[in-house]
């Protein structure tokens, strides 16, 4: 397997809604800025990678087909993935495979989602016969989950609002960031309304209209290249007998497989950022304990004594993270290109200091799709 | 053999489009009885404009006027119209290259009869009495030499409203039918995985883990655990019971899965992990092939279930 590494990176200004532009141009404002900074041209792009979450949330089926144009994909490979939230993960890792495999040399890799062209909660809860229509979103499937945690871990209440206020903090360093709230506090967040008890309105991601794209090439394209170290994706069934809500083990595998893969024994001192897919204030501490950053039982105590802020010993989502935006197939491509920000120093105000190791992360579906990649400033 | 229970499933939703500069052109424009295309890098006109260019990927902005007449270029003929379509008798659809364009448009002629059709046949648009900037502020296309209806003054238009509804007949698993037909008579039936023996209620046609079907058939009572659970405080569009209410799993005695299904006859807050439960049947003359025939699960009255006796589920 050859090397191959990020070279550019682009995002758009995410909001609640993008009603200036179409889907073919909210896609282009990340594209292009992706190319301007990898300094790359159409010519120099062999193939083109898509993410999106379920087509229900647009109503557009196969939107890779009407797109093909303004993803400049017209005599070139054009492949769709589709992985529901871990979408964006699983698209970065796609089209470095085709790279790293030697099939392409340079691949564009787009993820996108335009939430207020309809109601992602009502596509969410599609009431399906014989069934008991309780189910309320993502939110009404997670919450119960996040309160299994909460009693497994015997975790303080204020966790949970501890990671809002600083994912919020952050996202107000990011210039593109949905959410800007500087003056957020532990207590404002722990004051809002109760949605899905035990998760509060601050502790839910927004719905946003947003893309990101990265170029993914063999060489350096321009100065700078975030080295793909690792890359792992692994799935399980929605529900099983048994299975552990809390701590998949579809997570546990495909981060024991990243690690091994990056030559990393002990993530917490190896990794010196990550972007971490936390839609859900709660999911920091739990995908801590899933990664393997902590023992079972202790990631909130790593969130409790603020090492996960930026300054601390593992900076988790110094660009907000998704409570900051949540264009949902392009969250997880958005952590990914994050990651690679933050090693090729590119993040500005939400930059870690001197960050070489960065942890890209995504899931999605009922936690059953974990994708995630590992990414250096050093050549492998 | 029997048919399995089925019953419809209406998915319906106005999808909203924001439109761009470009599309937003276009429908604006139609909204004023004219038809714009746009210019491609190799000169061609693209009718509808794109937004992209098809050959060098660029964005596209040389907008170019040309005529609400033109001439068919292919067609294929509807004799029974279906829902949506844009006539509600026979029709042709077509693709029609607008004279001035270099690419066809893809609309419906009103020929009333396919012997009236040709390849080469000229049309000109039926406008619409009221156009609100959308395709179908062109009605249809109809056979003529004539020019169509002159432009008109309209607003702007920056957004489309865009309703999908889908009809589906959503049927149950060979697997799942005895269960559904089960509820009908009040019963509760599981099966048990043969290799792991793990017993799944509601019954899955193989069991996820050993991948073998699920053969035995268990009765299960209506009493259980609630694992864990969640208030539901926020209203959404489509929701069928009003909030607040308590989302609770209920692992059912003898099951190794809980299922989702609410939780009443106690204040959200008195809801603990671990609380056992009983189910609370509607009036037997209710009664239908669904989960819904258990109106709720309510407090059973017996201690808690210790936290090592349901751990394991969640």
């Amino acid at each position: 397997m050859r090397p191959a590494a990020v070279v550019g990176t682009g995002q758009t200004h995410h909001a609640a809604k993008r009603l200036d532009v179409s889907m073919a141009g909210l896609c282009r404002e990340a594209i292009d800025r992706a190319m301007a900074d990898a300094g790359v041209d159409w010519s120099d792009i062999d193939a083109v990678v898509l993410g999106k979450a379920p087509d229900l949330f647009e109503g557009v089926m196969m939107p890779e087909l009407f797109l093909a144009d303004a993803l400049g994909a017209v005599g070139k490979p054009l492949l769709r993935v589709h992985t529901a939230g871990s979408v964006g993960g699983s698209t970065g890792n796609v089209a470095a495979s085709l790279v790293q495999s030697g099939v392409h040399d340079r691949v564009l890799a787009v993820a996108f989602e335009k939430q207020s062209e309809s109601n992602a909660m009502w596509a969410l809860s599609v009431p399906t016969p014989f069934t008991m229509p309780v189910h309320a979103g993502a939110g009404g499937y997670f919450a119960p989950h996040v309160r299994s945690y909460i009693r497994r871990a015997s975790a303080p209440e204020h966790i949970g609002a501890m990671v809002a206020a600083k994912d919020r903090r952050n996202g107000a360093r990011n210039p593109y960031a949905h959410l800007k709230q500087p003056d957020i506090t532990v207590e404002s967040v722990q004051a809002s309304t109760m949605l899905w008890d035990p998760i509060r309105y601050d502790e839910t991601c927004p719905s946003s209209d947003g893309a990101c794209a990265v170029v993914i090439s063999s060489e350096p394209t321009s100065g700078q290249a975030a080295w793909i170290r690792a890359t792992a994706m692994r799935t399980e069934p929605t529900t099983f007998a048994g299975r552990d809500q809390v701590n998949p083990q579809a997570g546990q595998d495909a981060a024991r497989a990243l690690w091994k893969q990056a030559g990393i024994t002990d993530p917490l001192s190896e990794v010196d950022a990550a972007e971490i897919y936390v839609p859900f204030s709660w999911f920091e501490p739990m995908w801590l304990e899933n990664l393997g950053f902590t023992d079972i039982g202790q990631g909130w105590k790593l969130t409790e004594a603020g090492e996960t802020e930026i300054g601390g010993r593992l900076p988790v989502n110094p660009s907000g993270g998704v409570l900051s935006s949540n264009p949902i197939g392009a969250s997880g491509l958005l952590r990914f290109a994050e990651a690679a920000m933050q090693v090729m120093g590119t993040a500005g105000d939400h930059q870690v200091d001197g960050a070489q190791v960065a942890l890209g992360h995504a899931y999605g579906g009922g936690s059953q799709f974990f994708a995630m990649w590992v990414v250096g400033s050093e050549k492998p | 053999m029997t048919r399995p229970l089925s019953a419809p499933l209406d998915v319906g939703f106005d999808y909203t489009r924001s439109l761009g500069p470009t599309l937003g052109r276009f429908l604006s424009d139609l909204r004023r009885r004219k038809v714009t295309g746009i210019r491609g890098s190799d000169g061609r006109v693209h009718v509808p404009p794109l937004e992209y260019d098809p050959v060098t990927a660029e964005r596209l902005s040389e907008f170019v006027d040309v005529t609400a007449t033109g001439v068919v270029r292919g067609w294929s003929w509807i004799p029974e119209p279906l829902e949506g379509q844009p006539l509600d008798r026979p029709f042709a659809w077509a693709l029609i290259q607008l004279d001035g364009a270099d690419t066809s448009l893809l609309h419906a002629v009103d020929a009333g009869s396919p012997d009236q059709m040709a390849t080469g046949t000229r049309v000109r648009a039926r406008w619409r009495p009221e156009r609100v900037g959308a395709i179908t502020d062109i009605e249809c296309f109809e056979i003529s030499d004539e020019p169509a209806d002159p432009p008109a003054e309209a607003d702007e238009v920056t957004m489309v409203t865009t309703p999908v509804n889908l009809h589906y007949t959503h049927s149950a698993s060979p697997t799942e039918d005895p269960f559904l037909r089960g509820l009908m008579e009040g019963r509760l039936i599981a099966q048990r995985c043969p290799v792991c023996e793990k017993v799944y209620f509601p019954p899955r046609p193989a069991c996820p883990v050993d991948g073998v079907p699920t053969t035995d058939q268990i009765e299960l009572s209506d009493r259980g655990t609630i694992t864990t659970y969640c208030v539901v405080n926020v209203p959404f569009l489509g929701q069928r019971i009003p909030p607040p209410y308590v989302s609770a799993y209920v692992l059912l005695d003898g099951a190794d899965i809980p299922f989702l299904h609410l939780l009443l006859g106690v204040a959200p807050e008195d809801v603990r992990m671990g609380m056992r439960v009983e189910a609370v049947w509607k009036p037997r003359e209710e009664w239908g092939p669904t989960m819904q025939n258990i109106d709720h699960f309510k407090p059973s009255g017996e201690p808690d279930a210790p936290f090592d006796s349901y751990s394991q589920h969640l």
